[in-house]
């Protein structure tokens, strides 16, 4: 295998690796944009992983079991809002709350699910005609899974959303300065559940992508971390979704490294022969994200590219 | 127009009894929440919480025979658990969240398989060898905490993710030494046993002198756990380092202003959290399996996140919390699936926040009725305990 | 507005108010900190909704269940506290709540529309900045663009003039009269006699939550009048003062120059002293440097140029606690966010910054029994209102949390005493009891530097008056004696002589 087309192989493993977390880490951009923090991402993503395998395994169709996993952290996810928001408690514990509820409820539901092995119905690859056949482009981009054009979909679509439309104008300034969307009659605490809550599928609709699209399957614990990996990429994103893209596909490209070097026939190193390096490479990710933040909280800091203001507070009218 | 009026007010102060009877309740609530679950995921809940009892504590008839496993199990399951805490109390009460006690408890571990297996001679008297794994434990827990505290108080980076991110890291790095790896064991995914000499004391060691003690496998962790507990009590409420804490955990501009030293005290801070979930490993891999192995907890580096909540920071009430969750898990090992414990502990935590918060608010009930005259303030100016709180309204 | 009742926790806010404004007139609501009128105005704008009373509109009834629906009957209020969104630009706070556009944002359009109403009120802003670009004055006629954009008929202003230079007040007022020969409606809240004098048609005064004066006209009521209806008895306008006695010079400040948290050059060669028995005070309109002067004195923010001596100590640059132990104290702007810890003790406190001393340390230890005494000792002498010794500071209103602060920072003994906006939010008593305290320390000979917004405090309390403006200091006055226009117009920007007398 030469250079080019192992790193074909990688780049395109990598954006459908990474694609689960993108859409966990655009559902906290929102939810973080309207002024709340969520930490349950990894709670949510794994009772959407094992609710869509449970419901496809059930029903054999994938797409009651996308919207069932959707669904399930959705609900999820209106507890932390309530919470949060209406309780006023602490963001950081009830995400924290929501994070071990999820994990072990995902596990307790799972249990039965862990032994199937037979064939569950899963979300296909598509490979779309013409542009797949574009050299090196087309096996990246064009040869993907279904739910990875779906997430080429909603990145820009959430972009566009956020900085040119009324609701998103509305969303940030919620996250921004809630006393001035309050005084202009902007329902905060409405937009705060609903944000929330979209936070919530979008990290179901992760889940689920994991665990009937990507790597189909289910464990305890499916998802290793990603759901905390999202969180810390959308500081890296700055709240952009379309920097926090990049940086979900760039973390996918790292998960994929271990495995795909473990392929004797890869030059360079392969990990066949070199085990140490095999077990470093799977602390990449985790590394990866750390220096995220690192690179994420300088720039904040110099480039005025803060969080928005209002993150983490309750809003409590009357209160300056 | 409303004749009654059904308002929710924030109350000014809550009474510690409030308090007390929010979490209580907030318990008795989640009881009752698990066991709709888990009826819903097809298990007996009256089945499994009477046999989470009777794993934990054992029943009273037990006890008249002299049979204490239960208890001793749950203490022997509660001292990772109350150490864990503690390390985690000690950053909460500086508003750091040390998600990373897990990694940081695993690192103990390690360092302290390495003195036992590696660095010290077998036949090394007992005391030295404990002491010196106990210290290495915390050095290694402690310095794993002290990298995200470092980058929290030079770079103001998020701790959060920094003390979770490194908790995967640590996975692997134990799974590299234990699995097919320099420490593992003919081939199996632990480390060989460990002397004698590093093995912590247990009750049934004393089994001679104390037929009662026979078979119980509660050990000297727990006695660390109460020093612990104790020493940490003092440093936070009557030395002048926790009042330190104290005032920049709940505002910390004035403690700028009064001249602390905040990246100083983050620094002091993490390692310790760190160093006292190092020391939970030790004990755990010293006092309990007696040598090292991959995933040899089931997460009580987060139970005892749980745990100090629940205690809501108070190093006293953690003693309580800690045994709460230590026969859950003892009394859950029964169960199938073994997600409950976990899963239940996340719903006491979400229960006890929102009963916490509601002990805040108070439902006001008010009629709508013209009132004679008015409320008289008396004319002239003075300082009278009424002082209208003036918050910037004009 | 009829029969208005409003009760927070622990307060009467609005007790039984009647108020009633008629079309194409300025109405003024006059009262103190404290006494009701923002909050009359919230319900009036639909913030708030009144436990009792009613509201007519040209006639009809109205409820309301938020702002959305005052704007609708053309109610719009400018707030005191800014309600725009730092990060957006005009425009983009201008629409912000609007049902039109529905989805999508045409901004060159609404730039437009934005850019010709601006022209035509006269209220010149560039429809494309970033709000926290913008100067203070451009902020509000933002706020008042934003009203005017809904078509509000109705305008409440809130203390408008409190962040701006005399200058700009006039352009307000011009505005303003303006708007009200145009057909609208304004109500302006003010708390400062002189304005309300100036500025309205009519005058209705609130004191603790109650109308003392109806619908007077302006110009058939004097000053002494009003502040009699505002405050219930005779006003001391100024407090004795013993005459001036300095010492030596306790803190010099030598070509100061510092930053502001966006970069920008906040402090830029600010030279002066304060001698001890002296109070200095430096006036100026709010965000000309002055935050930043007391945080550099005190140690909590990078001086990039220039000396600080205390007592002949270079202090430049050292840490807060080094500044502490040179005997400098600080009575911080900000008393519940900076100046104390909310959820701590009232003694606990008290001890902010003499833990680190016997008798309160004991070797590492706290002495908690010298810890209570030291807490009942301040609380008895200064009066401090407070349920329990360890009471939480958060449970103390604004007039006892300052006394706390203030026994607190004067138990230490500091020669140099830093005090910024002693008295903003407190009402006239408390407002008086800090007076006579800061009095009662210029006398036992310490240092005191004076920051405040309110004019009439500097005047009240000063012995020599510095003005700041963008970071340096325009000129000098005596107290005694002090010409208020040449003050204005140091406020505003034209550098003046110094006038004071060097003493010795």
């Amino acid at each position: 295998m030469d250079l080019l087309q192992f790193l074909i192989n990688i780049l395109a493993a990598g954006i459908a690796t990474g694609t689960p977390i993108l859409f966990a880490m655009l559902g906290e951009i929102l939810a973080e944009r309207s002024g709340v923090l969520n930490l349950g991402v990894e709670g949510m993503m794994l009772m959407g992983a094992v609710s869509a395998f449970g419901v496809s395994h059930a029903t054999g169709n994938v797409g009651l079991a996308l919207l069932a996993g959707m669904l399930a952290a959705g609900a999820l996810s209106l507890v932390h809002a309530f919470v949060a928001i209406s309780l006023r408690a602490d963001q950081v514990v009830s995400g924290l709350a929501l994070t071990f509820l999820g994990t072990g409820l995902s596990a307790v539901i799972g249990a039965p699910l862990v032994i199937v092995r037979e064939a569950v119905a899963r979300i296909p690859a598509l490979p779309i005609p013409m542009l797949s056949s574009i050299p090196v482009i087309g096996p990246i981009l064009f040869q993907q899974n279904l739910v990875v054009y779906l997430g080429f979909i909603l990145v820009p679509l959430l972009w566009f959303l956020i900085h040119h439309t009324r609701p998103g104008l509305h969303l940030r300034a919620v996250g921004e300065y809630p006393a001035a969307a309050d005084a202009l009659g902007i329902n905060i605490i409405a937009l705060r559940y609903l944000y929330v809550f979209l936070g919530g599928l979008l990290a179901g609709l992760g889940g689920g992508a994991l665990s009937i699209a990507i790597d189909p399957g289910w464990l305890e614990g499916k998802t290793a971390g990603q759901g905390w990996i999202a969180v810390g990429l959308v500081i890296f994103a700055a709240w952009d979704p379309i920097r926090g893209a990049f940086g979900a596909y760039l973390f996918g490209v790292l998960r994929r490294l271990p495995l795909d070097l473990q392929n004797p026939l890869v030059p360079l190193i392969s990990t066949a022969n070199n085990p140490t390096l095999g077990r470093f490479l799977d602390m990449l990710p985790y590394l990866f994200t750390i220096v995220v933040l690192i690179i994420g909280s300088r720039e904040a800091l110099r480039k005025r590219l803060g969080a928005p203001a209002a993150l983490g507070v309750p809003y409590v009218r009357g209160e300056k | 127009m409303a004749d009654r009026v059904i308002r929710i007010e924030p109350r000014l102060e809550t009474t510690r009894l409030a308090s007390v009877i929010a979490s209580v309740g907030g318990l008795m609530l989640a009881l009752l929440i698990g066991a709709a679950l888990l009826r819903a995921a097809g298990a007996d809940p009256l089945a499994a919480y009477g046999a989470i009892l009777r794993e934990a504590f054992g029943t009273p008839a037990d006890w008249a025979a002299g049979r204490f496993y239960g208890l001793s199990d749950t203490i022997v399951r509660a001292t990772p658990i109350l150490l864990t805490g503690l390390g985690v109390l000690l950053g909460f009460k500086m508003r750091l969240w040390n998600i990373g006690a897990e990694g940081q408890l695993f690192m103990g571990a390690w360092a302290a398989t390495g003195i036992a297996l590696f660095v010290l001679p077998k036949d090394t008297p007992k005391p030295l060898m404990l002491t010196t794994m106990a210290l290495a434990g915390m050095l290694a827990g402690g310095l794993w905490a002290l990298i995200p505290g470092a980058l929290k108080a030079w770079l103001g980076v998020n701790e959060i993710i920094t003390t979770l991110m490194l908790n995967y890291v640590a996975f692997q790095w134990i799974s590299f030494f234990v699995v097919a790896g320099p420490w593992s064991e003919r081939g199996f995914q632990l480390s060989p046993q460990f002397p004698e000499s590093a093995w912590l004391p247990r009750l049934t060691d004393y089994a001679h002198r104390v037929p009662a003690f026979a078979g119980l496998t509660a050990h000297l962790g727990f006695v660390f756990g109460l020093v612990a507990a104790a020493a940490l009590w003092l440093i936070l409420y009557r030395s002048r380092w926790g009042y330190e804490i104290r005032v920049i955990g709940d505002n910390p501009q004035a403690a700028r202003y009064a001249g602390m030293n905040l990246a100083r005290n983050i620094l002091l801070v993490m390692f310790i959290s760190g160093a006292l979930a190092g020391l939970a490993g030790m004990s755990e891999v010293a006092g309990v399996v007696h040598r090292l192995q991959d995933r040899f907890s089931p997460g009580y580096g987060f139970s005892g996140i749980i745990a100090a909540w629940l205690a809501k920071l108070n190093p006293w009430a953690i003693l309580l919390t800690s045994l709460l969750f230590g026969g859950l898990l003892v009394g859950a090992k029964q169960l199938q699936p073994t997600g409950i414990a976990f899963m239940l502990q996340g719903v006491i935590l979400f229960v006890v926040i929102g009963a916490e918060m509601l002990t805040r608010y108070r439902l006001v009930i008010a009629r709508h009725q013209a009132v004679p005259g008015g409320l008289g303030v008396p004319a002239g100016l003075e300082i009278t305990p009424t002082d209208p709180p003036t918050r910037g309204e004009g | 507005m009829q029969g208005i009742v409003k009760r927070f926790p622990g307060v009467l806010a609005n007790d039984h108010v009647d108020f009633t404004v008629r079309r194409g007139e300025i109405h003024a609501l006059l009262g103190e900190n404290g006494a009701g009128k923002t909050t009359l105005m919230n319900i009036l704008s639909g913030l708030y909704r009144p436990d009792e009373g009613e509201i007519r509109v040209r006639g009809e009834r109205c409820v309301f269940h938020s702002p959305r629906d005052a704007i609708a009957r053309g109610i719009g209020m400018v707030h005191q506290h800014f309600m725009l969104v730092p990060s957006q630009t005009v425009a983009e706070n201008i629409i912000l709540g609007l049902d039109r556009p529905r989805f999508l944002l045409n901004l060159p359009r609404i730039e437009a529309e934005v850019a010709r109403l601006a022209e035509q009120y006269r209220l010149l802003v560039h429809p494309r900045a970033k709000i926290w670009q913008l100067s203070v004055g451009e902020q509000q006629r933002v706020e008042v663009l934003k009203m005017l954009y809904r078509g509000a008929q109705i305008l409440i202003m809130d203390e408008p003039t409190a962040v701006l230079t005399p200058q700009e007040v006039r352009d307000l007022f011009h505005t303003l009269r303006e708007m009200a020969r145009g057909g609208h409606t304004i109500i302006f809240i003010s708390h400062k006699l002189d304005e309300v004098l100036a500025i309205a048609d009519r005058v209705t005064v609130l004191r603790r939550g109650r109308v003392t004066a109806a619908g007077l006209p302006a110009q058939s009521v004097t000053k002494p009048e009003l502040a009699r209806l505002m405050v219930g008895r005779e006003v001391l306008f100024r407090l004795s003062k013993a005459p001036i006695r300095p010492g030596p010079v306790v803190l010099a400040v030598e070509e100061l120059w510092a930053e502001s948290d966006k970069g920008l050059p906040a402090l830029r060669g600010v030279s002066f002293q304060v001698r001890s028995g002296e109070v200095v005070g430096i006036a100026g309109v709010a965000g000309n440097g002055q935050s930043e002067l007391a945080q550099v004195i005190t140690g909590l923010r990078r001086a990039t140029g220039g000396r600080i001596l205390v007592g002949g100590q270079d202090v430049t640059n050292r840490p807060a606690r080094v500044v502490i132990e040179n005997g400098v104290g600080h009575v911080p702007e900000d008393r519940s966010a900076v100046g104390s810890v909310p959820d701590l003790g009232v003694d606990e406190n008290l001890i902010l910054k003499a833990y680190r001393e016997p008798p309160i340390a004991n070797g590492p230890f706290l002495d908690t029994g010298a810890v209570e005494r030291h807490a009942s000792h301040l609380v008895r002498e200064f009066n401090i209102l407070t349920p329990r010794l360890n009471a939480p500071a958060r449970l103390l209103s604004g007039g006892n949390l300052q006394r706390l602060i203030l026994a607190r920072e004067v138990s230490a003994q500091p020669r140099l005493l830093v005090a910024v906006d002693p008295t903003r939010g407190l009402d006239v008593g408390a407002t008086e009891a800090v007076h006579r305290l800061l009095l009662a320390q210029r006398e036992s000979g310490k240092a005191i530097l004076l920051i405040s917004e309110d004019l009439d405090e500097i005047l009240a309390l000063a012995d020599r008056i510095l003005v700041i403006y963008e970071g340096q200091i325009m000129g000098e006055v005596a107290a005694e004696g002090a010409d208020v226009n040449t003050v204005g117009l140091m406020m505003a920007g034209t550098r003046m002589p110094s006038t004071a007398v060097e003493s010795g």
